[in-house]
């Protein structure tokens, strides 16, 4: 079995048909996964016991006729998801100990299914970061290039599909850590629009942005996993409440009829050449398919960086109030009172750009700097918000680079907070605007670094950026 | 120099629904430490609020029972501090956009009516309770959660009197709602006051302090005598007052300083981005105004109007919505409702205050009272033998009736029989009978005694009284 190419959607046609069974797939995966994880360093925890009974559970139940979207198949989990009885750690140290007592809805929707949940994936320390290099356990390496970091916030679920060692993945997406690594380790990274899947289980790094969404190999397994866990849950208010297509069926090769705006304001100079050149040539491919490009214009781009900090870290820093030491995880040893713990606790149990965060939402969440900051960036989303009414009035979805720029070398940006907040320039517009969005690759760097192909749709409207990067993947593939 | 006292009120209610704010666990009072609990009201990791529906519902009903203005579009905020009885850190309230604005509720004071106003009402969940052991503290957090409706009131009151008399008016109204049993033991309702003064002629307030920890509603009199004693005492000897939180100490009888203004909290409000904000519609508020209850003090009024009843009387009555409740269920079946009044006031207040026990829970039903009364109207029993149905029917229950006939306690009013054992209590106490011919008229009693001993209590009194100064007249 080649575990670099098999998708979730073959794999279940191989059981389907009796070729081979959930329990060689898993312990095949554990094998790659035993060969190179040292190195790529995705995974925070495989409990290989536990995966392999899991699948063999899953082997019973087709033997008995029984069926389900994901029987037997092997998804990696982002370490922000709880799944009942395994650790949730969000790379931080703050979390040590602590065994999730429920399983996040997504995680309850896909074991009802039949998912295998292989292993725990690395991250940035409570998803802060765009390279991974924030978690506080270890350092993931990008597949294509060990010297270069993996993107983030989800790289290792992200390195984890690229190097073979699983076939599918979860991660959440606040402000790009989907499709920002997808894009930089080559897969397919959606982000659904806000509400479209539960965040119940979620451990929220800021609640008006996080999305749970897929990280596959190709569109059609994304489409596949978004219909699993899309919908409605009763324990999450701001999931809404809208039928969940069949987004499969909705997959076709041409885009006739199909309109793609591309925002003048995503094509700046001094962006990447090649970064341009390989989205201006899949702008090409799209418009041999069928696709009408027009340009169109988003024109609060600029402050989008600037507002998401500000109401991202707001929320962060009430969202992370509750790691005291008190009910759960670590707690600082020698503590004198309960203030005195939670000093100890949260300093030594937090990492620095966690801190960072508190520190800045504190900030502008504090009496005489809620209106200067806070009140104005929450102004500034509605306009932001508005930009994307707009356009959408006039394509059916947006067409950018994923990224500025390939993978960079790890080092590179770790000790300027500001480069790496603007790894997230073109991401995080969708998250201020609940939209939709995904990462396709579309071609590598001379460095042989992928770059990634960013589709943007309108709320609830997954099926258009889905149907689009289908139809490009299969020409980009003909082409 | 005279000083002018200045009092307001935040009142604490907790709501009496099945689950909690914010989850699923139950809000039973009194269960072991730590069982009502879930991964929400934990706030552990992932976990989410969903807003509990009842108690939204009960805070508008308290809103509208007060005349405040419904909010048909609310939201929830975030109020930050750390405190270990604060599972999140944070606590999910209301900031700019309460349920209910404005209100009044009137007090009476010695006769002297007066309406104090409400700011605001607003929704929140409860923390949980902190245990300090010998050497250790724990948590418990079985109260973390649970629904809060906080009552603020305008700076109305001038004294303790007025602020007791606010507490008991609200805390009545709530029980008509229905939506809180107020009981300050089991910790439903509780209390912080401001209060400042100020010297007569001075128009701007004085600076204000707030007192915490008035878990009765003695404690808020004594807190707030003993607070504007001690304000006015700074003040006259030359003092300035601090802006500062005070802790009331029940032992010492004396408000101790918790902390200054300089050291307030920076609750960092902001929008809780869990919740979606709450929009109602107008014909949403207008359904829950039809299941309003009447008003205490306007049930009172009507009661005096429609069944007669002294103003006294009524207000006992509607004390407790259930006894109202029960007294106009019963009273609606007699032609003699006053006397229905009467068997509540005395008999059943007595025995329901001996045993301790709520009208909701007695065995004797309305129409039960009601045949006692119809019993007693129609000379059928006599009040003692009343009073015996009566207490056989609180514990027991069943047909007043019955009862009668099977015990015998039926009143004999047969000419015949009476005579017969007049005419042998005569013959029996001789003496008595010469007394009452010589004009001592209380021997006239004792031989009504001795005929209603004779009689077992069933001989009609007043007809024995008849029969003997007839023979003996
Ligand atoms: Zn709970």
């Amino acid at each position: 079995m080649d575990f670099d190419k098999i998708t979730v959607c073959g794999a279940l046609e191989l059981m389907e048909k009796g070729e081979c069974s959930s329990e060689e797939l898993v312990s095949g995966l554990l094998g790659v996964i035993d060969s190179k994880d040292g190195e790529i360093g995705a995974y925070l925890s495989v409990d290989h016991a536990d995966a392999l009974e899991q699948a063999r559970e899953a082997d019973r139940k087709r033997a008995n006729g029984e069926s389900g979207r994901l029987l037997g198949v092997p998804i990696a989990i982002k370490d922000v998801l709880n799944v009942k009885g395994q650790a949730c750690t969000c790379a931080s140290q703050i979390l040590k100990g602590y065994i999730s007592p429920y399983d996040a809805t997504a995680i309850a929707m896909m074991r009802k299914e039949g998912a295998v949940f292989l292993g725990r994936t690395n991250m940035d320390e409570f998803a802060m970061g765009s390279s991974t290099e924030n978690s506080s356990c270890q350092i993931t390496r990008n597949p294509h290039n060990m010297d270069c970091v993996p993107g983030g916030s989800s790289g290792g679920s992200a390195a984890a599909v690229a190097g073979g060692e699983a076939l599918a993945a979860l991660g959440t997406d606040t402000g790009g850590s989907i499709r920002q690594p997808a894009a930089f380790c080559g897969c397919v990274g959606l982000k659904p629009s806000y509400g479209r899947v539960s965040r119940y289980g979620l451990v929220a790094f800021a609640s008006s942005f996080d999305q749970i969404g897929p990280m596959t190999r190709d569109v059609r397994d994304s489409a596949h996993l978004l219909g699993v866990i899309s919908g409605q849950d009763d324990m999450d208010s701001s999931s809404l409440n809208l039928p969940v297509p069949d987004y499969v069926s909705m997959l076709k090769d041409d885009l006739k009829g199909v309109t793609l705006g591309l925002p003048k304001e995503y094509f700046v100079d001094g962006m990447d050449d090649e970064v341009r050149a390989s989205v201006m040539k899949a702008v090409d491919v799209c418009r041999g398919l069928g696709a009408e490009i027009t340009e169109v214009s988003l024109p609060h781009t600029d402050y989008a960086i600037a507002v998401y900090y500000i109401i991202a870290t707001a929320e962060a820093s009430t969202n992370l109030a509750r790691f005291d030491g008190v009910r759960y995880g670590f707690r600082a040893e020698g503590v004198t009172d309960p203030i005195d713990m939670y000093g100890k606790t949260r300093s030594q149990g937090f990492g620095d750009e966690v801190k960072r965060r508190i520190i800045l939402g504190t900030y502008v969440l504090s009496s005489g700097y809620y209106d200067a900051y806070y009140l104005s960036a929450q102004k500034v989303r509605t306009l932001i918000r508005r930009d994307f009414e707009d356009a959408f009035k006039k394509c059916d979805a947006l067409l950018t680079p994923t990224t500025p720029t390939p993978a960079f070398k790890r080092g590179d940006k770790s000790d300027d907070p500001l480069q790496m907040y603007l790894c997230d320039i073109f991401t995080a517009t969708a998250n201020l605007a609940g939209v939709c969005g995904i990462s396709v690759p579309c071609g590598k760097s001379s460095d042989g670094l992928p770059i990634g192909l960013q589709l943007l749709g309108p709320e609830f409207k997954e099926e258009n950026i889905l149907r689009t990067a289908y139809a490009y993947e299969q020409g980009r593939e003909n082409g | 120099m005279q000083y002018l006292h200045t009092i307001g009120l935040e009142v604490h209610v907790q709501l009496k629904t099945e689950t909690k704010m914010f989850c699923g666990c139950g809000t039973v009072y009194g269960a072991a430490p730590n069982t009502n609990v879930c991964p929400v009201c934990l706030g552990y990791p992932g976990a989410m609020p969903v807003m509990n529906r009842n108690a939204v519902r009960d805070t508008i009903l308290t809103g509208l029972m007060i005349g405040s203005e419904i909010s048909t579009y609310s939201k929830f905020d975030r109020k930050s501090y750390f405190y270990p009885d604060m599972p999140k850190n944070y606590q999910i309230t209301q900031y700019d956009k309460p349920f209910c604005v404005g209100g009044s509720v009137e007090v009476d004071l010695e006769g002297q009516k007066k309406l104090i106003a409400i700011t605001r009402i607003h929704l929140e969940e409860d923390v949980a309770k902190s245990m300090h052991f010998h050497k250790s503290s724990g948590v418990d957090f079985n109260r973390a959660g649970v629904p809060l409706m906080e009552i603020v009131s305008e700076p109305d009151m001038q004294n303790a009197e007025e602020a007791f008399a606010f507490l008991q008016a609200l805390r009545q109204i709530v029980r008509y709602v229905g939506v809180s049993d107020c009981n300050l033991e089991e910790g439903n309702m509780r209390c912080d006051v401001n209060c400042s003064v100020r010297p007569e002629g001075q128009t701007e307030l004085g600076t204000k302090t707030e007192l915490k920890n008035l878990n009765t509603l003695k404690g808020v009199y004594n807190a707030i005598k003993y607070e504007l004693g001690r304000q006015v005492e700074v003040l006259s000897s030359g003092g300035t007052i601090q802006q500062e939180t005070r802790c009331w100490d029940v032992d010492a009888g004396v408000t101790e300083s918790l902390r200054s203004k300089e050291n307030a909290h920076d609750y960092r409000y902001f929008p809780e981005p869990d919740l979606m904000p709450v929009v109602l519609t107008a014909k949403q508020i207008e359904d829950w105004r039809k299941e309003l209850p009447e008003l205490p003090r306007h049930r009172r009024e009507r009661l005096v109007l429609e069944y007669g009843l002294p103003d006294y009387a009524a207000g006992v009555i509607v004390a407790d919505k259930h006894v109202a409740d029960y007294y106009e269920e019963a009273a609606a079946l007699v032609s003699n409702p006053k006397a229905v009044s009467n068997w509540i006031m005395t008999e059943m207040l007595r025995l329901l205050g001996e045993r301790e026990m709520d009208i909701e829970d007695v065995k004797i039903t309305p129409a039960a009272l009601a045949g006692i009364v119809k019993l007693v109207d129609s000379d059928a029993i006599n009040s003692t033998k009343a009073k015996e149905v009566f207490a056989e029917l609180f514990d027991n229950g069943g047909d007043p009736e019955k009862i009668v006939k099977e015990k015998g306690m039926g009143q004999v009013s047969d000419q015949s029989a009476i005579e017969e054992l007049v005419d042998q209590a005569i013959s029996e106490n001789v003496k008595s009978a010469e007394d009452y011919k010589s004009g001592k008229k209380a021997a006239l009693q004792y031989i009504v005694g001795q005929v209603m001993r004779l009689s077992k209590g069933k001989a009609n009194p007043k007809m024995v009284g008849a029969m003997i100064s007839e023979k003996l007249g």
